[in-house]
């Protein structure tokens, strides 16, 4: 099953990633990070791999897994 | 379980300090993954501009220069001629490549010099603190034009592609967009080409890439995406305004 990891230390919260998925299946995480940002996080279903979330993080902090 | 999106060996594995939102980091990522895709890590020197991205040198994991407000075509210029099997790009912001550096981009692009320019137009100046650029829109707010630009007093935003289209020995000119997956995707394959470009002697080839910066536009980064769609497409349209090889 496709599948994504976020790097909370990476992640800034921009959440732009939450806007170019297509399968609605990143949300914001409850959980503050070191770094001082609500970082994102997969929800856990309907991941296709498809890579657009990661096409556009800024930050890297995206991997997708297949 | 396959990683499919592994960082690319060109970048340095570090936070970088960028705002979030902002469309360094993905070109960075982009033009990382062309050295690494074309083999040209270890012959590659770039050239990090005065702007938010003055630490572009941290990131990039070739050898870098970090040069004087706009003068990054011109460092290219001596590099590439005292270098000539070294692969030059210019990274530079709006504020740097069509204000401060007008003359050189335009010098550089009239000689033809054989050097990559990655041009990231965000509309502002953003290091120095939100301040009207040469490409702000009509009626966009900046700390110096509180009311959003007037043409009246400050003219209209520069086209650089459009611009530097009429010169000659300009060869290769798009412009691209990182505002959703699927230009950002364009945006690599036009990176490509202008590295490429040069490994092939075809001379001065630029890509403009319309960025955002939600910081000093005020606007949160997903409104930041639909602003360039809405507004900063129109005014500066997409696409190739020059593909010539060799000749002409
Ligand atoms: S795009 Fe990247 S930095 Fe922004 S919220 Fe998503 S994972 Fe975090
Ligand atoms: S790989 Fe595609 S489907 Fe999976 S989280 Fe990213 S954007 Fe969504």
């Amino acid at each position: 099953m496709p599948e994504i990891k976020v790097d909370d230390s990476k992640c800034k919260g921009c959440y732009i990633c939450i806007e170019a998925c297509p399968k609605k299946c990143i949300e914001i995480s409850k959980e503050f990070s070191k770094s001082g940002y609500y970082p994102v996080k997969y929800t856990g279903a309907d991941c296709i791999a498809c890579q657009q979330c990661s096409r556009i993080c800024p930050d890297l902090a995206i991997d997708v897994y297949k | 379980m396959q990683l499919l999106n592994k960082r690319p060996e060109s970048l340095v594995d570090m936070k970088m300090h960028y705002c979030p939102g902002c469309s360094h980091g993905i070109v960075h990522r982009l033009i990382a993954e062309v050295m690494d895709e074309l083999d040209i890590r270890n012959r590659t020197i770039g050239i990090a501009p005065v702007g938010c991205s003055v630490f572009a040198d941290k990131y990039f994991n070739c050898d870098m220069i970090q040069g004087p407000h706009g003068r990054g075509p011109a460092i290219a210029t001596g590099l590439k001629r005292t270098t000539p099997g070294a692969i030059v790009f210019s990274y530079q912001g709006d504020g740097d490549l069509s204000s401060i550096g007008m003359a050189e981009i335009v010098h550089t692009a009239i000689r033809s010099e054989n050097i990559t320019v990655i041009f990231i137009n965000n509309a502002i100046y953003g290091m120095t603190g939100g301040q009207m650029a040469p490409t702000t829109l009509i009626g966009q707010k900046a700390t110096t034009c509180v009311y959003g630009r007037d043409p009246k007093l400050t003219g209209n935003p520069i086209k650089m592609c459009e611009l530097l289209a009429t010169i000659k020995g300009a060869k290769y000119l798009e412009r691209t967009s990182v505002h959703t997956a699927p230009n950002v995707i364009k945006t690599k394959n036009a990176i490509k080409k202008a590295f490429k470009n040069q490994i092939d002697n075809v001379g001065f080839s630029m890509v403009e890439i319309l960025s955002t910066c939600p910081t000093n536009w005020k606007i949160d980064p997903v409104k930041s995406l639909k602003y360039v769609n809405d507004n900063m497409i129109k005014v500066f349209p997409l696409g190739v305004y020059k593909d010539s090889k060799g000749g002409e």
